[in-house]
């Protein structure tokens, strides 16, 4: 086992100094190790309270596991992560399953994890437009309805720190760009910061102030494109949707061999990759959330 | 009244259908129908020990169960072995090791009978103390629990996500089911045990809208089925677990006819129609 307080004395401190006082919950260089190998590595990552950072990356790269360490749930087993006192934290997960034996209504799921006022209930399933499902078995809706219901959840409980995994998944396209535009009024009504996982590699939420590109490591990040200018994307996306979108233009100095070894630009092939071995330049991003 | 054994034997049993329908509804939403009868077979090793060491039955039992419980938890964090094959080792293992150690006691003749299907005749008024002291503390603690032990149900990352230790509260279940298997032993008999977690809970399930009402409701079909169970066993000299069972069932099979479930479906339908205006007010 790897000691994590040996790591943070190689750590150079200018990261932690860079780091804003407020912020809500901190990557620095963590890593998780299984079965002998390394599912994400030197991921460093700070979300700020209103900001919205969406990982993106093929199957299997750490985005989930990213999160979970930003969550708490899995502990690194290198770096460090940090997460502000009294943190308060809601979760939406990737899958959940809910099967005929529980009885189940959104009423009730609302408070799943702790006291919701009736108030803040309903004022929550309002905001996502689920009222009218209050009634509702939870295993009886649609996969629109429930991501909405799962966000209203969340929503309730007013959060310091939203983590959505794969909140659009199994929803249509008209769907994907209204739950878009409700996590954007979420956090600039909540001031919550987001974490979002997103499983188009191109295309993210126009509102993201950061994404951050994984595959094993953070290949690159950056600020995304917004297109909503581009007449050919409005025709593309429609009107409204282009206002929603962006396009992520990926900077990789890099590519990923199928063995899972690391093809770096000027030719040379390692093991991994790591922040610290020269190869990476981070064009716009690294300097982003001090500024 | 209490000296009358078989209003001694309707105290005990309820006192166990109380508490075994909120556990039994943890058992089926959790899919844990074979670690009940896991418990229920390291049951013999506990009177086996019981009686060697010439202590209760009940808290013999219990501890046995929590032992294997443990033993459990620790087996699965290894990984090495699924979970259901660990489940089978541990059962048979323990209940060999029972029929090993009670032969080896020549001087105790043991009423298999009884211990199967449950005695009726051996519940004394100390059995209705411990089965209602033990079932008082068992729900106290469930009902503290209940709130991340469900949210764990339903999540297990989404509530250690959001501060709960879904961890903890697992082994305290656990322990929980180790009491109610050592309590019920006596009224139903370590074979129906599981039967008497799980058919109250499914039953209850067809009237259910809510977690909390579903545990209520398995409680409340769970002593209909200890007291028509006990009157039939009564009436036609069957064995009394057996029988409290075949109640349970037959109020299993009733909950199947559809009078029943038209009626829930007519309740649904006015919830939708009166929010339909809240739809279209909404964009």
């Amino acid at each position: 086992m790897r000691n994590p307080l040996v790591m943070i004395t190689t750590k150079p401190f200018i990261s932690f100094m860079l780091q804003k006082p407020d912020s809500l919950a901190t990557l620095d260089n963590a890593g998780i190790h299984r079965a002998g190998r390394w599912l994400v590595r030197g991921v460093n990552l700070a979300i700020e309270p209103g900001e919205i950072v969406t990982l993106i990356g093929p199957n299997g790269s750490g985005k989930s596991t990213t999160a979970k360490m930003a969550l708490g749930i899995l502990k690194p087993d290198e770096g460090v992560v940090q997460r502000r006192a009294d943190l308060k934290v809601s979760y939406v997960p990737q899958k959940l399953a809910v099967d005929w034996t529980l009885p189940l209504t959104v009423r009730r799921f609302m408070r799943l994890t702790g006291h919701v006022s009736v108030h803040a209930a309903e004022s929550a399933m309002a905001s996502t437009g689920v009222s009218h499902l209050a009634d509702a078995e939870v295993r009886t809706l649609s996969g629109g309805e429930f991501q909405r219901v799962m966000l209203a959840r969340a929503v309730a409980r007013k959060p310091d720190l939203l983590v959505l995994d794969e909140p659009v998944q199994g929803v249509d396209f008209s769907g994907e760009i209204a739950l878009y535009d409700l996590i954007k009024r979420i956090r600039d009504e909540m001031h919550c910061g987001i974490l979002l996982i997103s499983h188009d590699l191109h295309v993210v939420m126009a509102a993201t102030d950061r994404v951050i590109c994984l595959n094993g490591h953070v290949c690159c990040s950056g600020t995304p494109t917004v297109v909503a200018s581009s007449a050919e994307y409005k025709a593309l996306f429609g009107a409204r949707a282009a206002s929603t979108l962006a396009v992520y233009e990926h900077h990789h100095d890099h590519t990923h061999l199928p063995d899972g070894r690391v093809q770096h630009g000027d030719g040379s092939i390692t093991e991994h990759c790591h922040p610290e071995d020269g190869h990476h330049h981070h064009p716009g991003s690294e300097g982003k959330s001090d500024a | 009244m209490l000296d009358d054994f078989f209003t001694r034997a309707i105290l005990a049993g309820i006192g166990v259908a109380l508490v075994a329908g909120p556990l039994g509804c943890f058992i089926v939403w959790r899919r844990l129908a074979y670690f009940g009868d896991t418990l229920s077979h390291a049951a013999l090793l506990g009177v086996a020990l019981a009686f060697l060491f010439e202590i209760n039955i009940t808290l013999a039992v219990f501890g046995v169960s929590a032992c294997v419980s443990i033993a459990l938890l620790l087996l699965q964090k290894q990984g090495t072995l699924s979970s259901d094959a660990l489940l089978g080792l541990l059962a048979h293992s323990a209940l060999a090791l029972g029929l090993v150690a009670l032969a080896f006691m020549t001087w105790i003749r043991m009423d298999l009978m009884g211990f199967l299907f449950g005695d009726i005749l051996a519940v004394s008024k100390m059995d209705i103390a411990i089965i209602w002291l033990g079932g008082g503390v068992v729900l106290a603690i469930l009902a503290v629990i209940w709130r991340p032990l469900f949210a764990a149900t339903i999540n297990r990352e989404l509530a250690e996500a959001e501060g709960m230790n879904p961890e903890r509260v697992n082994i305290i279940f656990m322990l929980l089911m180790a009491a109610v298997i050592a309590i019920s032993m006596k009224i139903v008999g370590v074979l129906l045990i599981t039967a008497m977690l799980i058919i109250p809970s499914a039953t209850a399930r067809r009237f259910s809208s809510g977690p909390e009402q579903m545990a209520l409701l398995a409680a409340v079909i769970g002593s209909a089925a200890v007291v028509g169970g006990l009157f039939g066993s009564l009436e036609w000299d069957t064995p009394a677990g057996p029988s409290i069972v075949v109640a349970a069932l037959l109020l299993f099979i009733l909950s199947l006819f559809p009078v029943f479930s038209r009626r829930k479906t007519q309740t649904m339908e006015p919830v939708k129609s009166a929010n339909e205006p809240q739809k279209g007010a909404r964009s």
